[in-house]
């Protein structure tokens, strides 16, 4: 049994560890990230990673270590010993200075993705409007306001260019939903009653072969990331990044549209 | 054996015949040491006195115990059903499929799928975890590791258990219910619990749902207020604050947690009761239209904040993950002490570590809420006291390596989970730093590490420490011991497989796959997981079926397992000092306490064990 | 392993069949009871803190908040807030009575606060009925909602309390309460006093503010 349960004991941190080292190439990991504050997360995600692992390997491995060479058969009595305040004081004080600075090294990158104050100065390229189970988008139209008869919808497709500052007004019309764009190192609840801007700015295009290409129409899916019911799984949605001349083109196109078919409706 | 003779001057003492139960002023003659006697006959009570409707502690933490462990394998079996559907959805659920889904050809459907994982987390929590912890082993051990009789007031906490009945009762009723059981999860936010076209679950379902959720929290309400009056007013002589078992620490502050959260979730409870019944509108906002349905316009109030359930909720909810996990640290604890034949490594950081842990856990509740729309400066304040507790969380696993180191460690069944407890909460632990820091926990939020971290906690960490704690306490409950044999086997096979189920979730999490999905592969970038979430669900149905070891040896060892004395593990603490089984009123000697709760090693006696009870002079 | 487990004695391992009940007090001095409705109390602080931090959250987040005095007979209710703090002082009073001995005192008090807990629920019955009848129902606004969930749920504390009260009197009657012996009457008047103070709050956030 000793020796089962120090394999079985050292099994733990060694695929433990394993698994995290194989997981990018096995494709379990975060997507590459495309926007410009993705980078910043990434950076405190692996910070906490590699201080975790640290900790990880050490404790497991003292785990593995004491019960292997404690648990032999020895009819002596163990050491009488309540605790060493030295010690406690060490271990004490070391994880607290560390989670002190975990916990500083957050605020910056926290404060500029979410804080009110530090929202990009454009106007909101469109409301999304969140309901069960799926996700609309309105624009503002040729008039460039909300609320008019020119706004163009469209459903399901968030079409937003590239290199720039967009800004977002996020509604929910019925229950909870969130929006989620695992690329964009982005997610928001849409919750009934608010009205929560949000931004992003999408400054690299990585295709799926890795390679840029800041003509190509990238694609990212937008996923509903809070339970709004039976269809949950379903409320996917799509993001669209364009050029800016690109992007532009597509909005004339639809402005157009909605000019026709508003003629129509007005004949 | 070192049980010390029963002293006899107890029996002359006795026919003064004081009531113990006497209001202060007409308690006359107390013993020296402030104990008060009875005498006390054996004489036989009905089978419905003694195994139903009992006031004695011991029998309504066996009824706890038997409740929790039947409600794990409910809770257990819609797990299975869960992972089914995540491994190959759409497809017939095999065994059960035909009978419940004969429409679509024994293939679940989206609905039940939200159903299930909303009732797999509310039994899990509200019917197993806590009844086992503070119901089972809080009850059965207090009195007997104080020198306690009994609980205070031993009628309260019969009504504990019975108050916990109905909430059962309700819990399993819903799902017969039109609409079936509440499908909102086990955190019910609102709109969609609330809002009865928003899902099937909230027609009828969801109202069962709360009713379960009340009456539980009357039963615990009705423990707490016990354990914590037992606790500190009914220790024996001698056994001061800091001469308690760790365990008695661990469930005295789950008490004291309970006392003071779960009272906001029954008032918010009710509130989301009255919503849905009387038409208020505290969490329904203004201008909400559900299934082409407006709210206000079908007689409802509106102007309220679906954020402030949250907030509510979580102010209970977060301090309620303490109460899952701080007993199973104190009981842990004890464990490895008495197994490792070592004094526990620094008592008091031990015992103020848990208390930090459940005073700031009354600070931390905003963590939940990082991507809801709440003020981002509020988040960030959440973040730092979040990111503290870890603190105390850690001062603990450097406590737990340091009792092992120069042990003599007997590797026990008992002994071996809870070594799995300290080597499987790190793990739980350190993941919930990427949760606690904000930025990060925008993209990790509701995805599968959420369900990773908090099953390695909750499984990896309490669940284990209830194994560990049945295989040890067992011989006390019942005067006899498992089967070590059967005991080492269901380590092994849980040891392994709980890995792999609950290991891997966190590379799945990594992905980015979010949590609560009936079809994983709904999106074409999760479609690369499927063999992932195979694998995990095989791991899961064989830790499921694994657990048949645990139940054989259970069952068998009540009837057929080796007889034990008093004290098997030479233990310690109090409760071996007592009879295994012991009768009614637990000691049956006088008890006096010398020494902290783990003096093993000890240079002052021979054997590696010197009783709190035994004076060495 | 097996050493670990010694043979069962059934000598010195059976529990015995007829022995003492050690039964101890470790302090602090104040009886078990008290001791538990103090921590029962903690609970109920904790209760209606929850109903009324929803009240304040709600009212802080709405757009605009009535004016109570348009909606609710302060009038009525300030003197109906002094009849209940009356009967506290009644509560005082018959403790003050059977501490120095005196039954017939206690019985009397005892019945005055009584008297005065069911003429409170009973103008707040009546409170309810003219609202209702005026159509002010729950599920008109978020106003009612909360106006209703806070002071329903006193009310029925209040109601409670008087159940407690009256059980206390039946108990008294039995001559059950002495000089020596009221805890269960301190217990119930512990309670009463909660239940009264809460209202106090309740009226001056609700009606007042």
């Amino acid at each position: 049994m000793r020796l089962l349960v120090t394999l079985l004991l050292f099994l733990v941190p060694v695929l433990g560890v394993w698994t995290f080292w194989t997981a990018e190439e096995n494709g379990w990991w975060m997507p590459e990230t495309v926007t410009t504050y993705g980078p910043d997360i990434d950076y405190l995600f692996y910070l906490i990673l590699w201080m975790v692992a640290f900790f990880f390997i050490l404790t497991e491995g003292l785990l593995v270590w004491f019960v292997f060479k404690y648990s032999k058969k020895d009819d002596t009595k163990g050491v009488y010993s309540h605790g060493n305040h030295k010690l406690e004081l060490l271990w004490t004080v070391v994880p607290g200075i560390l989670l002190l600075v975990i916990a500083f090294s957050q605020m910056e990158t926290w404060a500029d993705i979410k804080y009110r104050g530090n929202l990009p100065k454009t106007p909101p390229i469109a409301h999304v409007w969140a309901s069960q189970f799926d996700w609309r988008v309105q624009y503002p139209g040729a008039d460039g306001e909300f609320g008019t008869w020119d706004d163009v919808e469209s459903p399901h497709l968030f079409v937003v260019p590239s290199d720039e500052d967009v800004v977002f007004i996020l509604h929910s019309r019925d229950v909870l939903h969130s929006f989620f764009v695992p690329a964009f190192r982005l997610k928001q609840d849409a919750v009934p009653g608010m009205a929560i801007p949000v931004w992003f700015n999408v400054d690299k295009a990585i295709d799926e072969e890795g390679a840029e290409d800041k003509e190509a129409i990238r694609l990212y899916d937008l996923i509903c990331t809070e339970l709004c019911g039976w269809g949950h799984y379903k409320m996917a949605g799509r993001v669209e990044v364009r050029s800016r001349e690109k992007f532009d083109e597509w909005m004339a196109e639809q402005e157009a549209n909605v000019m026709s078919n508003g003629k129509e409706d007005q004949s | 054996m070192s049980v010390p003779p029963i002293p006899s001057e107890g029996s002359a003492a006795a026919s003064e015949g004081l009531n113990p139960r006497a209001p202060e002023g007409q308690r006359k003659g107390l013993g020296a040491e402030g104990s008060v006697y009875i005498e006390h006959d054996h004489h036989e009570l009905s089978f419905i006195k003694k195994y139903i409707f009992s006031v004695d502690h011991k029998m309504i933490g066996l009824q706890f115990m038997f409740t929790g462990l039947v409600m794990l394998g409910l809770g257990g079996a819609l797990a299975m059903a869960i992972r089914w559907q995540l491994a190959w959805p759409w497809t017939e659920v095999p065994v059960i499929g035909e009978l419940l889904f004969p429409a679509t050809g024994g293939a679940m459907s989206p609905e039940f799928y939200t159903m299930l994982f909303t009732m797999h987390g509310t039994i899990m929590i509200f019917f197993v975890i806590i009844p086992m912890l503070t119901g089972a082993f809080g009850n059965f051990l207090i009195p007997l590791m104080i020198g306690a009789p009994d609980m205070a007031f031993p009628r309260l906490n019969m009504i504990g258990y019975w108050a916990m009945v109905p909430g059962l009762f309700f819990a399993i009723a819903s799902f017969f219910v039109e609409g079936g059981a509440a499908a909102a999860g086990w955190t019910a936010y609102p709109p969609l619990s609330t809002i009865k076209s928003a899902a099937p679950g909230s027609m009828s379902g969801q109202t069962y749902w709360l009713l379960a959720l009340t009456f539980s929290g009357i039963s615990s309400m009705a423990g707490a207020v016990n354990y914590a009056t037992t606790v500190v007013k009914m220790r024996a002589p001698g056994m001061t604050l800091m001469r308690m078992p760790l365990t008695i620490w661990s469930l005295f502050i789950a008490a004291l947690l309970q006392l003071f959260a779960l009272p906001v979730l029954t008032a918010v409870s009710i509130e989301q009761i009255l919503d849905r019944v009387a038409g208020t509108g505290f969490f329904t906002p203004t201008n909400l239209v559900v299934n082409q349905l407006n709210a206000e316009g079908a007689g409802e109030a509106a102007g309220g904040q679906p954020l402030l359930w949250q907030h509510l909720f979580w102010f209970y909810s977060h301090p309620a993950v303490y109460i899952m996990v701080v007993p199973a640290m104190g009981m842990a604890s004890d464990i490895l002490s008495v197994h490792a034949r070592k004094p526990i490594f620094g008592y008091k950081p031990m015992a103020y570590s848990m208390m930090a842990i459940a005073g700031l856990g009354f600070i931390v509740w905003g963590h939940h809420m990082f991507a809801s729309g709440m003020n981002p400066a509020l988040g960030m304040t959440f973040m730092v006291s979040t990111i503290m507790i870890a603190l105390p969380s850690a001062i603990k696993v450097f406590n737990w390596l340091g009792t092992l180191w120069g042990a003599r460690i007997k590797l026990t069944s008992a002994m071996l989970n809870a070594i799995a407890f300290v080597a499987l909460f790190i793990i739980g632990g350190l993941s919930g730093i990427w949760m606690a820091a904000t930025p990060v926990d925008i993209y990790i939020h509701d995805t599968y590490i959420i369900v990773a971290h908090f099953h390695y906690v909750v499984f990896g960490g309490t669940m284990f420490a209830i194994w560990a704690g049945i295989y040890h306490w067992f011989p006390k409950m019942f005067g006899r011991i498992m089967n070590e044999r059967l005991g080492q086997i269901h380590f092994v096979g849980s040891f392994i497989f709980a890995n792999c189920t609950f290991y891997m979730m966190h590379q799945i999490g990594l992905a980015g796959l979010m949590r609560r999905t009936a079809d994983p592969y709904a999106y074409e970038v999760y479609a690369h997981l499927q063999p992932l979430n195979e694998f995990i669900s095989i791991s899961a149905f064989c830790l499921f079926f694994w657990q048949g070891f645990f139940v054989f040896n259970f069952f068998w060892s009540i009837f057929k397992g080796q007889r034990v004395g008093r004290n098997p593990w030479k233990a310690t603490t109090l409760e071996w000092d007592a009879p295994s089984p012991p009768g009614h009123g637990n000691f049956d000697r006088e008890l006096k306490v010398y020494h902290g709760p783990y003096e093993y090693a000890s240079p002052l006696v021979d054997e590696d064990y010197l009783q709190q009870t035994r004076s060495v002079n | 392993m097996s050493e670990a487990i010694q043979d069962y004695d059934p000598a010195v391992d059976a529990p015995a069949h007829h022995h003492p009940i050690y039964d101890y007090d470790s302090g602090p001095p104040v009886d078990r009871g008290k001791f538990a409705i103090w921590l029962f109390l903690g609970t109920e602080v904790m209760f209606f803190t929850g109903l009324i931090g929803t009240y304040i959250v709600l009212r802080m987040g709405a757009a605009s908040w009535p004016n109570p005095e348009d909606r609710l007979a302060v009038d009525l209710t300030a003197l109906n807030t002094f009849i209940l703090i009356t009967s506290s002082w009644f509560m005082v009073m018959a403790l003050q009575a059977i501490q120095g001995g005196d039954q017939g005192a206690m019985k009397k008090w005892l019945l005055a606060t009584i008297f005065g807990g069911s003429v409170f629920l009973g103008v707040q019955v009546y409170e309810y009925f003219v609202l209702f009848q005026a159509g002010a129902l729950p599920n008109v606004d978020i106003f009612w909602s909360t106006f209703y969930a806070m002071t329903g749920f006193h009310g029925f504390h209040v109601f409670v309390g008087i159940v407690w009260l009256i059980c206390a009197y039946f108990e008294a009657v039995k001559g059950e309460y002495t000089k020596e012996n009221y805890l269960r009457l301190e217990l119930a008047g512990l309670y009463w006093h909660f239940v009264d103070l809460v209202w106090v709050l309740l009226f001056t956030i609700v009606y007042l503010m």
